[in-house]
């Protein structure tokens, strides 16, 4: 099977990836606090990225409230740890389960109704902030005035609970975002990403050749969702904090769709390389400003608004597949 | 092996086609003709699913099948190819055709295997790993059909395949046609306006005029057809 | 609660709804014809209203004065806006439109968030807390000020579309574009004078609502939203549409907010925008594209 995935990966490639591995296994070893957090934030939005991806990338539908997701999945795990003591291990499987019928039923909606391109959109941002507002009023996980978790010792690492150092959650991030990058490589491959590509490319020539919009749209739409999920998940227990107002903020949800436009959507390695370049970049530019004596707020979004504008004029497909030919890897990541 | 009874279309007031009827033989070509505005794409997309006739019924080897989805069309062995080609633009040429071979063979390399193979046949074999975006017209031609033979289909709707071929491109494409009926018994149903390909293929030729069937049956029948000859005043034919 | 409170709250609705209205006149010029998502449309009304709240602050004239001023500034904005960025989008997919426009609100939102703060800041005009009695309605002075400096401005860009040449023009684009060309129309000026005239219109909006609410940056965002509830629950692409998706969405807004609690007064716009979606997308008056 092993074998399977790496049929036809150029070997550059394959060097490259182990060598970024590598890297990424040692980096905390050597590196600041400071550096491990922020670490963290691009395997954080690599994973997400890569998981809107799927919807957008994969199966061509633009989603821009996929905050709702990392909402849902965030007070799913948090109020059951709250209330119960439960492990985010085993509330991570309500938050999947409640992700994936909240995508099941904007998928629902939308392709049953014919709903698409800017309209499915609009959907997406209707229902997030749906959510944002019915969370603000919802008692059992303390509305707008926030759910707090019990801050924890960051000595110690309780992996069970999920709490702990940075550290910690930093490896725990790079095993998601490294699970992510290979799923997604093996669903490309498949018989489902393919159908998704032709689905993406001319839905209806993939109609006449047998492929049934509806249903592979939806595995797009609940795979997303569900993986999103997870992201929230880990969001809950990394901040222990979560505010309606800003978890399912239209803002967020376009935050994490930046690194897979600016990185290329439908590329596997975009979503990572954007993350890269956003975060690393808007925070090398806060501590430029710092330096200098500059602390103004916003900044940093007018610096994604840039960025975001000079790659959708100039770089269309994204940052990667040109570096991606510079590096003489030919092959679509 | 398809039977047309009774098909009527209509388009927000505007009558498509009217009560056609007519029958595809099993391991036969069959001819669709008529001026511009007949019909002929309306009736293909009633046959492909592409939405449901107003009145009648359509039957495929016995079954009913108006009112299925396209996919369903698909899956139930009924190809097509589309009048204005549809490419995957992103995806290679044999990845192209992998997409059609999917339906069949649910195992990607079994799928890949049997795309090569119709790659080949239909001469598209040396351009395998080229974006399908970066293809001629008749090229394209050529995948739009390799892709639907890819679903193994039982019945082959050709929707125009030959308009913008030049005449030696034509006979290729017909040759290959004319193949895959003599060796696999596939049917087909083309809808022709070069008169070149129809009278070299159609065992059968049904004319479509405003949207009614005004005359089939063996080529040089219809050719000779006083109806047929007064709506098609003018148009070229190659006896 | 006694029906008069119902009376009065659906009627500041219907007015603000006209303001809103307006704003979404100007969203669906520019979709109608241009056929581009504004996804900064929200934002390109708090710029106005700022400008509003500066100019206010120097000049101390009434914001329905302002509004002429302020709508050409809008219109030139969009004008360029149009012009540099935009025309060499016509024909890319449609996600990269909504991505670059997206771009141009992120900066916006966050311009503004770095000039002006994050405060709420209003003006205080002379007629600020008037009130006009009629019957057993009450109404504030500035809202109907406000609604009829609306109606004009509607007026107006509704006369310039059927009766002036270059009115007539912009129609005929937006019906058909290559026939616009192929009859020697310049299409990318066309378009870009739409744009601008629909950022007019927000312009105009932006400077009546200043008269009436606070600005912070925040509300562009929700603002831009609320304008495609309107325009889509109207009718994408209909004049008239965007007007009464405006009056709808001001009445069920402020109702909502009275009859259930005030901050969840936009999940009925929502709730309305997704039921129009679902049955019957082309919006009231919208016409279903073949």
């Amino acid at each position: 099977m092993i074998a399977r995935l790496l049929e036809g990966v150029p070997r550059r490639g394959l060097a490259m990836l182990a060598a970024l591995l590598a890297f990424l296994l040692v980096f905390p070893a050597f590196a600041s606090g400071y550096l491990v957090s922020l670490g963290f934030l691009i395997l954080y939005f690599a994973y997400v990225g890569q998981a809107w991806n799927i919807m957008m990338g994969f199966a061509g539908q633009l989603s821009l409230g996929h905050s709702l997701y990392v909402g849902l999945g965030a007070y799913a795990a948090a109020a059951l740890y709250v209330h119960f003591g439960l492990s985010p291990w085993i509330g991570l499987f309500a938050s999947i389960a409640l992700c994936a019928l909240a995508g099941a039923a904007i998928g629902f909606l939308a392709f049953r109704f014919g709903v698409a391109g800017v309209y499915f959109a609009i959907l997406t941002i209707a229902f997030a902030e749906f959510a944002r507002i019915g969370f603000d009023h919802f008692a059992w996980v303390r509305g707008s005035s926030g759910l707090f978790l019990p801050v924890a010792n960051y000595a110690e690492n309780d992996l069970w609970n999920l709490r702990g150092s940075p550290r910690m959650f930093y490896y725990l991030m790079l095993g998601m975002a490294a699970g992510a990058f290979v799923l997604c490589h093996a669903l490309l491959r498949s018989r489902v990403g393919y159908y998704w590509r032709a689905i993406r490319e001319s839905p209806e020539a993939a109609q006449a050749l047998g492929v049934n919009l509806f249903r592979y749209r939806m595995i797009a739409v609940v795979l997303s969702a569900a993986m999103t999920s997870l992201a929230g998940v880990v969001f809950a227990f990394y901040y222990n904090n979560l505010f309606p107002e800003q978890i399912f903020h239209v803002s967020r949800s376009i935050e994490l769709i930046l690194g897979p436009i600016i990185g290329g959507i439908g590329t596997l390695v975009g979503p990572l390389v954007g993350a890269l370049l956003l975060t690393g970049l808007a925070e090398g530019l806060g501590e430029l400003l710092l330096a200098l004596g500059v602390d103004v707020p916003g900044v940093k979004q007018v610096f994604y608004g840039v960025c975001l504008l000079l790659v959708v004029m100039f770089l269309p497909d994204g940052v990667w597949p040109p570096l991606a030919r510079a590096l003489g890897l030919n092959r679509k990541g | 092996m398809l039977e047309v009874d009774g098909l009527s279309k209509s388009f927000r007031g505007l009558h498509a086609v009217q009560n056609a009827s007519f029958a595809v033989p099993q391991g036969g070509i069959v001819g669709l003709i008529g001026p511009n505005g007949a019909g002929k794409t309306t009736c293909f997309n009633a046959i492909a699913g592409v939405f449901a006739p107003d009145a009648g019924s359509i039957a495929f080897a016995g079954k009913p099948i108006h009112g299925l989805r396209p996919d369903q069309v698909c899956a139930a062995g009924i190809g097509r190819t589309f009048q204005i080609v549809k490419p995957f633009a992103g995806l290679t040429v044999l990845d192209n055709i992998v997409v059609g071979a999917l339906l069949r063979s649910k195992d990607v390399s079994a799928a890949k295997n049997y795309a090569a193979e119709i790659m080949e046949r239909l001469g598209l074999g040396a351009k395998a790993e080229l974006p399908a975006s970066s293809l001629t017209l008749p090229d394209r031609k050529r995948l739009e059909v390799a892709r639907a033979l890819a679903t193994r289909p039982k019945l082959l709707l050709l929707d125009e395949a030959m308009a913008g071929l030049r005449p030696t491109e034509c006979d290729q494409i017909v040759a290959v046609f004319r193949e895959l009926n003599r060796s696999e018994g596939l049917t087909i149903l083309l809808i022709e306006h070069v008169m070149r390909a129809v009278m070299a293929l159609a065992q059968k030729i049904v004319v479509l005029h405003h949207g009614e069937v005004i005359a089939q049956g063996a080529p040089q029948d219809v050719v000779r057809d006083p109806a047929v000859l007064e709506c098609y005043l003018g148009e070229e034919t190659v006896v | 609660m006694p029906a008069e409170i119902y009376l009065n709250v659906a009627a500041s609705g219907l007015l603000t709804g006209l303001v809103y209205g307006l704003m979404a006149l100007g969203l669906s010029v520019i979709f109608g014809v241009v056929r581009v998502v504004n996804f900064a449309h929200g934002e390109m009304m708090t710029v106005a209203m700022y400008l509003t709240l500066v100019l206010f602050g120097a000049l101390q004239l009434d914001p329905l004065v302002l509004l002429v001023p302020i709508a050409a500034v809008l219109f030139v904005f969009g004008y360029l806006l149009q012009r540099a960025l935009i025309n060499p989008f016509i024909n890319r997919p449609e996600h990269s439109q909504f991505m670059l426009l997206v771009a141009v609100a992120l900066i916006l939102v966050n311009l503004q968030l770095l000039v002006f703060g994050p405060d709420a800041k209003g003006i205080r005009t002379p007629y600020s807390f008037d009130s006009f009695q009629l019957g057993p309605l009450v109404v504030d002075a500035s809202k109907v000020y406000a609604a009829g400096a609306a109606l004009v401005v509607a007026a107006a860009l509704f006369a310039f579309f059927r009766y002036t040449l270059i009115g007539k023009a912009i129609r005929a684009c937006a019906d058909n574009y290559e026939g616009a060309r192929v009859v020697g129309l310049d299409v990318k000026r066309l378009y870009a004078l739409t744009f601008g005239l629909g950022a007019a219109c927000v312009g105009a909006a932006g400077a009546m609502l200043m008269a009436v609410i606070d600005v912070t940056p925040a509300i562009g965002p929700a603002y831009t939203l609320l304008a495609f509830v309107i325009v889509i629950t109207g009718g994408l692409g209909s004049m008239p549409g965007a007007l009464l998706g405006g009056l709808l969405i001001g009445v069920t807004e402020a109702l909502g907010g009275v009859l259930f609690t005030p901050s969840a007064k936009s999940m009925f716009a929502f709730g309305l925008l997704v039921l129009v979606l679902l049955f019957r997308p082309q919006g009231i008056l919208g016409r279903k594209t073949a």
